[in-house]
This record gives structure tokens, sequence and C-alpha cells, in this order.
């Protein structure tokens, strides 16, 4: 006997299964999935466009709310909302509020009194943007850029896009995630997302150190060998490595980590000849990857970040939409009772 | 006199109180008849047809309930002095009593912490005027709980309190560590430690496995109790001491204490109810009730834990009572306090592992009664002529749904709020004085 499970589906979905909040990809079915990859497609034409703006937020105003700091998520948030022609407010709340000792809670109130309809959550507590979609009020959406180890699910989802376009399906293919998989949300996400989408094999790619306990119950393969682990690949993805993994005594040098588990020229010729080398960003030139790599014809990185605006556009619109429908549903509920 | 009122100190008895047609339930079984009981100046002073046939100034009928020994709980926050947001001895102990519970013991983490007589005397002079049930100290077993200094414990005794704790502290040096038990023993106190090595432990809150590996939360692995558990048992063999281990949450601990009982080591053990109950399982949608600690670990853990119990090799289940105020939980789960508010579900959570036969009921009042008065040195817990008269009356088939109403405690996070339990204590009668009944 276990406590009741409060999952995540009936936090994120309305009764009829649309997105209202975006908060993990746990419980999102394939089809929604691929619906938000078809949608971020409809977009990317837009942003090929002179004028780049659609009306679909028109009105309405998304708040980024940044208890950690990040450039490139946040612009892409940013620039995602205004194409999408809402009104935008960037907070940086890491340099505010919250160093005055406000509990999140009561920033939240504060914000919510400005009648935001949406706020874009980054924070470094796992679970920070389930907690806030608990605790506001109905109407308004969370979209999760970022909590602590747990998910960063629009990069995840700009990810499969960015494979998508690559590699026309997920059907066989075999992906590898390379590096310090334990800190990581964004290979969280991405091993769900892989695994939902039907591909033939996740493989991590760490020495144990650097690997959650359990990990294979998220559904992949350990791989400790670089080499083997490359073998008969499609996609492979590097994650950035923090410095501060040294200090921790999870791994001796840089040096050493570029040596075994750095992606260079060579380790990259084990892999299929059409392999694609991806990498969330920012990325550590010589630590993880090497630069002709990087920079290299298998490269997609710079792919991922036009991606993610239009990913960042999809899911924006699709949870206020579902907002919209589930307060309409409310409203008309009230009216017949 | 009505049974009605919802009392705040125990309600006076003048004279004679008779409980009827009630089932009594100890750790040796139900009564196949219906027992009678009479009470007087705190005492069971007649039994059967002899109490039957006397008269009584209030006379509680029984019919359809257990009458049990009032429960024991080895662990349990009141959160005073210091934490009044969170609960006081009033409001707590009046949980308690609610609980089923006769006799509870407050956990040294008060602020100040219960390192010196003063705050005993304190805390024991506050329970004489305000509390319905007994409460019984423990002692800080390092000052300040720092793991650092030893605390004056032989003071400490003397004041009143029961047996030496580090609360929710660890001692790390070794070197302290073995000295605070070899103190210990040259008076013969029990010394009751959370076994946790805290270098392993370092910032988790969540059991390192399967949820955290997909919530991302930072994990607490097995080998930090494990470890602490080995170093713990090694140093009470050498040292002698009486070594209490609280709140286990792994089944290798309980392999461990078992290996150790067997070879003569005089160690016991408890485990909190809701590790019996729940798993790693209900940090699900990042619920931060259930942030705990030591945290909810596996089903196998589950599973070692109720055996541990049935084979008496965990001695007691305690409460583990922390009540906090609404904010302590309202934040993301790792920004949260540890602790469920408690002491109002332990009887009904237990019953429900009655229900599900994971434990026989015996096991069950054995480890809420005997077992934990066997660690505190007290007497068996029995419903006997010359007995102390602490007991409680069981409904064991009616239910109640706890929420921020019917939980009385000031801690209103309680598992499983919303959804019908079942077992409700009618009355709860401590030193022959209703310290609780249901209105």
């Amino acid at each position: 006997m276990t406590a009741h499970d409060p999952s995540s589906t009936s936090l994120q979905l309305t009764s009829d299964g649309q997105l209202k909040h975006f908060l993990t990809l746990d419980d999102l079915d394939r089809a929604l999935l691929t619906d938000i990859l078809d949608t971020a497609d409809s977009f990317i034409e837009v942003g090929e466009r002179t004028i780049k703006n659609v009306p679909l937020l028109r009105g309405r105003t998304v708040v980024n709310l940044f208890f950690e700091s990040s450039t490139r998520t946040r612009s892409t948030f940013e620039l995602a909302a205004k194409r999408l022609s809402a009104d935008v407010l960037n907070l940086d709340i890491s340099t505010s509020a919250t160093s005055k000792g406000e509990s999140l809670s009561d920033t939240l109130l504060n914000l919510e009194a400005m009648a935001s309809d949406m706020f874009v959550v980054r924070h470094s507590q796992s679970g920070a943007p389930h907690f806030i979609a608990e605790s506001v009020t109905p109407g308004v959406a969370i979209i999760n850029a970022g909590d602590g180890r747990h998910a960063h699910p629009t990069q995840a989802m700009l990810d499969m896009l960015t494979i998508r376009q690559h590699k026309s399906r997920f059907e066989g293919l075999k992906v590898a995630i390379v590096g310090d998989i334990l800190h990581s949300r964004v290979a969280r996400s991405q091993i769900r997302a892989l695994n939902t989408l039907g591909v033939a094999e996740v493989r991590v790619i760490a020495p144990a150190t650097l690997l959650p306990s359990d990990v294979e119950s998220l559904g992949c393969k350990v791989e400790y060998d670089m080499t083997r682990g490359l073998d008969d690949l499609d996609v492979v993805i590097m994650l950035r490595l923090q410095r501060e993994r040294m200090e921790g005594a999870l791994l001796p040098s840089e040096r050493e980590f570029y040596r075994l588990y750095g992606l260079s020229t060579e380790k990259l010729a084990l892999a299929r000849p059409d392999c694609i080398v991806m990498h969330p960003g920012p990325i550590n030139r010589g630590v993880e990857i090497e630069s002709a790599v990087a920079d290299g014809p298998q490269s997609v990185i710079l792919n991922q970040v036009t991606n993610g605006i239009a990913i960042r556009m999809a899911v924006m619109s699709m949870a206020m939409s579902g907002q919209v429908s589930e307060r309409a549903r409310a409203r008309s509920q009230e009216m017949g009772s | 006199m009505t049974l009605g009122d919802r009392t705040e100190t125990p309600l006076a008895i003048k004279g004679v109180l008779k409980i009827e047609n009630g089932t009594q339930l100890t750790a040796a079984g139900k009564s196949a008849q219906p027992i009678c009981l009479l009470l007087q100046d705190g005492l069971i002073v007649a039994e059967g047809q002899q109490a039957a046939e006397a008269n009584a100034d209030l006379v509680l009928d029984a019919r359809g309930c257990l009458v049990a020994p009032g429960l024991i709980d080895l662990y349990c926050n009141l959160r005073e002095p210091g934490a009044g947001q969170k609960g006081n001895i009033a409001s707590e102990t009046r949980a308690a009593a609610k609980g089923g519970y006769t006799t509870v013991c407050a956990a040294p983490d008060s602020s100040p912490i219960n390192d010196s007589s003063a705050v005993t005397h304190l805390i024991r002079d506050v329970a004489s005027a305000r509390s319905p049930i007994r409460v019984l100290p423990l002692g800080a077993a390092t000052r300040g709980l720092e793991g650092e200094l030893l605390s004056d414990m032989a003071g400490l005794s003397n004041a009143g309190c029961v047996a030496l704790s580090n609360g929710a502290e660890t001692i790390r040096n070794a070197r302290v560590l073995r000295r605070a038990m070899a103190y210990a023993q040259t008076f013969g106190y029990t010394l009751m430690l959370q076994p946790r090595n805290q270098s392993l432990a370092a910032d988790g809150f969540a059991h390192d496995g399967t949820v955290t590996a997909r919530l991302g939360l930072l994990g607490i692995p097995e080998v930090a109790e494990t470890t602490a558990v080995m170093e713990m048992l090694l140093l009470a063999e050498e040292t002698g001491v009486r070594l209490h281990l609280s709140q286990l949450s792994t089944a290798r601990s309980v392999d461990m204490v078992a290996d150790a009982q067997a070879r003569g080591v005089k160690v016991s053990a408890d485990v909190a109810m809701h590790q019996l109950v729940f798993t790693e399982a209900a940090l699900a949608g990042f619920d931060s009730r259930f942030h705990v600690q030591p945290p909810l670990r596996s089903e196998r853990d589950r599973q070692g834990l109720l055996a541990g119990v049935r084979s008496g090799v965990i001695g007691a289940i305690v409460s583990q009572h922390q009540p906090h105020d609404s904010a302590a939980k309202r934040a993301p789960f790792g920004a949260t306090e540890p602790g469920l508010s408690a002491v109002e579900s332990v009887l009904s959570l237990g019953l429900s592992l009655v229900g599900q036969g994971e434990l026989a009921i015996t096991d069950l009042v054995r480890a809420l009664t005997d077992g934990p008065a066997a660690i505190l040195g007290l007497p068996t817990p029995a419903l006997a002529v010359g007995q102390v008269a602490d007991l409680c009356i069981v409904d064991p088939e009616a239910s109640w749904t706890a929420d921020a109403v019917t939980i009385l405690s000031a801690g209103k996070h309680v598992p499983l709020s919303g959804q019908p339990l079942t077992g409700v204590v009618r009355h709860t009668i401590c030193n022959g004085q209703l310290a609780w009944s249901l209105s």
C-alpha cells in the first residue's frame, strides 16, 4: 500500500487531455509529443518570414521567472513569447525578492496580483514548477524552463525536433547521451522523450560517479566505455560538464574526462557515418567536445538553438489554449449548475 | 458530566469509573469475553464480575470497541519550548491523546535544546499543567545536539529525562560517539540515536533510488544509514551501552540489528509508522508531506521493516510526530522541512496494516505498548487489578477523515488526509482520568 499518486498528468493536462501547463514529459503520450513537434514545425515557417509575429498570445502577459540565471533559455522564451505577440516581463529573481528573504509563495502572490497569464519558471529546486502550478490561481499557465535536476522539457523537445528534422523518424534510432547525467535535467527529459517517441535504444555513457542510482529505470542502457557506446550510433548528445564536479570528487580532472568521454573526431568515426552531434549548450570546447566536432558537418548544435524558439512558441500557445478552454468549461459548468 | 466534552485538560473524574462490554486487546491477544474494569484513584481496582457488580460514578460502554493499554510513543516532537508557530505541549499532547497515547517521549530538539535540567524542568512543569497525558522528556546526548561535547547526562536524568537522545542530529565524530556510549553506560542510561552517516547523506532529502532518478531530487543512499548502524553496533558492543536505534528505514539495518541482538549486544530499535505504510513512491508529484528524515525507501525496505516488527527485532513503532506550520511545507520539495504530523493517525495506519494482513494486531499492540515500555524500562502495561489506569478505547470499525478541522495538532500535514481512515479512539484514559473523549 502506498500513498495516493497525485500524478503530474492531472496537474498539467485538462480533463480532455490538452496541455495546460508544461512541467514534465513524464506521462505525456506519443500523440501529444508529436503534436508539439508538428505545431513547432508550423512556427519554424513563421521565423522565416519578414514579419515574424502571430497573434496567438495578443493581450496576454508572460512573466519569465528565472530563479537561476540563464541567457539562452530566457532569451529564446522571450523571443518566442514576443513572436506570439504577448507582453513579456523578465524577472531575474535570483538577484531580487528571494534574496531579501521573501518566500517563493509570497513572490508568486505578488506576481499574480499583476494579472499575469503565464509564468515561465526556472528554479534550482526540482519540483518548483509543480509546486507553483499547484498553488497559482486557475487559468495561469506554468511552463517549466528547467528545475533542479528534474526536467527541462522544452530543451528535450527542441532536441527531438532537431532529431526528427535530420532523421525524419524515431523508430530504429540508437541514441547516446554522454557525460554528466547525474546533475542533468536535460538528460532526464531527453531519455523520457526518446522512449515515448519510440527510438530503438537509449544509451547513457558516463563513469558511475556521474550516473544517478537506478538510472536504467528511466529507460536506458548504461555504457561506461565510449568506444562501445558509440558503436552503430545515429545520434550522440553531449552534456555540459560543470567545473565544480572535480571539487566534489566525482572526477579526477577535466583532462582525464576529455580523454575518456570527450567527443573527438576519432571517436565520432566509431558511430554511424550519418550520426548527428548535439549539445544543449553552452559547450566547453576541449572538455566534453573537440572544436572540430562542434563546428563540423555532423554537428547540429546551432539548429537546436533555432528550434528552441519554435518549440517554446508551440508549448506556450498550446498551454494557453488549454487554460482558455478549461476556463470556458468551468464557466459553462457554473452557469449550468 | 457528559462524555462529549473535548477537554483541554484531563477531565477530572471524582470517584469511580467503570468500563464495560469492551473486548480487551493486549500484546497477548484479544479477550474471548467482554471485559469490565473498575478504575479509581488512577488505578485499576477491580475487573470481571466484581467490577460489573460495583457501582460507579461514570460508566463507559465500550461495546464494539477494543480496550487496550494506552499507547507509548518513544519519539514525539512537542515543539515547546521554542517553536510555538508549529505547536506546543498542550496542542500536541491533546492530539496524542486523541491518537490513543497515554505516554509520549518529548524529543530533545526544542529551542532551547533540552540539554540542561532547567529545560527538562520547564517541559515537565508545562506538561503537568497542560498535558492530559504523561510526557517523558528525552535529554540531549550532546550539548546543543552538536555531537561534540557530552551533555550533563546525570543531571538530565535526575531532572526526569528517561533516556538520552541526539534527536535528528548525528554524532559525526566516532570518538565522541564512543565516549558518549561509555559515559551513558557508566550510569545505565539508554542512548537513543538516529543512525545516519552525514557525509553520505549530505544534502539529500529522498531515498536514492528510482524515484530520485526520475524526479532529480537529491538522494540519501541506503548506506548512509547502514554504515552508521554498523559503526554504532560495534561501538555499543565494545562499550556495553544500552543502545536504541531510532527510526530505522532500511531492511539491511534490521538484519544487522538482528545479528547484534543474537550475539548479545544490548540494542533495540524502532521504526516510524509511516515507514511501514509508505515508500518512495509517495513522493511522486513532489508531495512535500512525505519529505521525512530518514526518507521513505523502497518496497523491499518496507517489507524488511515490517518483518522486523513481526519478529520483534524492532521493538517499537513510533509516531515521529513533527508538527509544522503550513509555511514550512509550502515550498518546492527540497526547500520544505522534514516530518509528518503523525500522532493522530498512527493507530489508523497500523490498523490498515492489520487489515491487509501485513501485521498481526498483537504485533501492532506490542510495538505500541509493551515494546516501548520495555525500551524505557517501564513496567509492562497490563489491564489488571493494581495497574495504573492508562488505556484507550478504540472502535476498530469506525472511520474518520483527517483534515484541517478534525486534526487537533497544530500541524495539518497528515498522511492520507482527505481519505477515509479506519479506527477511531473513543476514549483515552491516563492515570484514571479521561484524557480524550470523542464528541
